[in-house]
């Protein structure tokens, strides 16, 4: 199950509603070992697409050498379908490298008109989907 | 000739867990091959038909080594590799 706050729940949709028609990406980091998600990081969609998204590479560096020196790490990794649904592509499987992380999908299909607006979480592990419960409290 | 090169997560099950190991090679392309005799199989999770794979990124000393020589990179003792799968995805 991932459990965030509602604060960061708006933030990440109002970073993939801001980003609409391109898919928008980001990651919410938290300390080690603790699965609790806390800095919310946006990322820039590098790809700028509305069908595909890769952190740029610079940035991605940086996010890295800085989750390492605040001995962080990647808890939720996000980003936005804009016209299907909020479930993993074979694209998204394929590129799935953080097995610890939960990969939370919005989908902003709505805004077209095409489907339904969706928030959900997923652990992705060797190629496996698992959907996960999301729950959303005030404060941890 | 030590080269330290920094190991992502996902990769680490090659490292026994170790964050960053130490190589040696003229080139990545060697450093790779270098790492790959204590590591077995780590070098095909980050080259693909002699060239480095599209969806990993290699940076030396903080430069996306795309932007230098690829796989050919020259190397000198005392230089950094990070290894950092590309975090992407899409709707397709």
């Amino acid at each position: 199950m991932l459990t965030l706050t509602q604060a960061l729940y708006d933030r990440i949709v109002e970073h993939a509603r801001k980003d609409h028609p391109d898919e928008a990406c980001g990651v919410v980091a938290g300390p080690a070992g603790t699965d609790r998600p806390e800095r919310f990081v946006p990322m820039l969609n590098a790809a700028r697409s509305p069908t595909f998204y890769e952190f740029d590479s610079k940035d991605l560096l940086k996010l890295y050498r800085e989750l390492d020196d605040r001995d962080e790490e990647p808890v939720i990794v996000y980003h936005s379908h804009t016209a299907t649904e909020a479930y993993p592509s074979r694209t998204d499987v394929t590129y799935a490298n953080e097995p610890g992380a939960h990969y939370v999908l919005v989908s902003t299909a709505d805004t077209d008109g095409l489907g339904e607006f969706q928030f959900r979480s997923y652990r992705i592990v060797e190629g496996v989907i698992t959907e996960e419960e999301v729950q959303v409290v005030e404060a941890y | 000739m030590a080269i330290e090169v920094r190991i992502p997560t996902i990769l680490r099950t090659y490292t026994d867990g170790e964050k960053a190991v130490s190589g040696e090679g003229t080139t990545l392309s060697e450093l790779f091959a270098d790492l790959e005799t204590r590591h077995k199989g780590i070098e095909e999770r980050i080259v693909d038909g002699g060239k480095l794979r599209r969806f990993v990124n290699v940076y030396l000393n903080d430069e996306d080594v795309r932007f230098l020589d690829g796989i050919s990179t020259a190397l000198k003792d005392g230089d950094n590799v990070t290894i950092l799968p590309a975090v992407a995805g899409g709707s397709v």
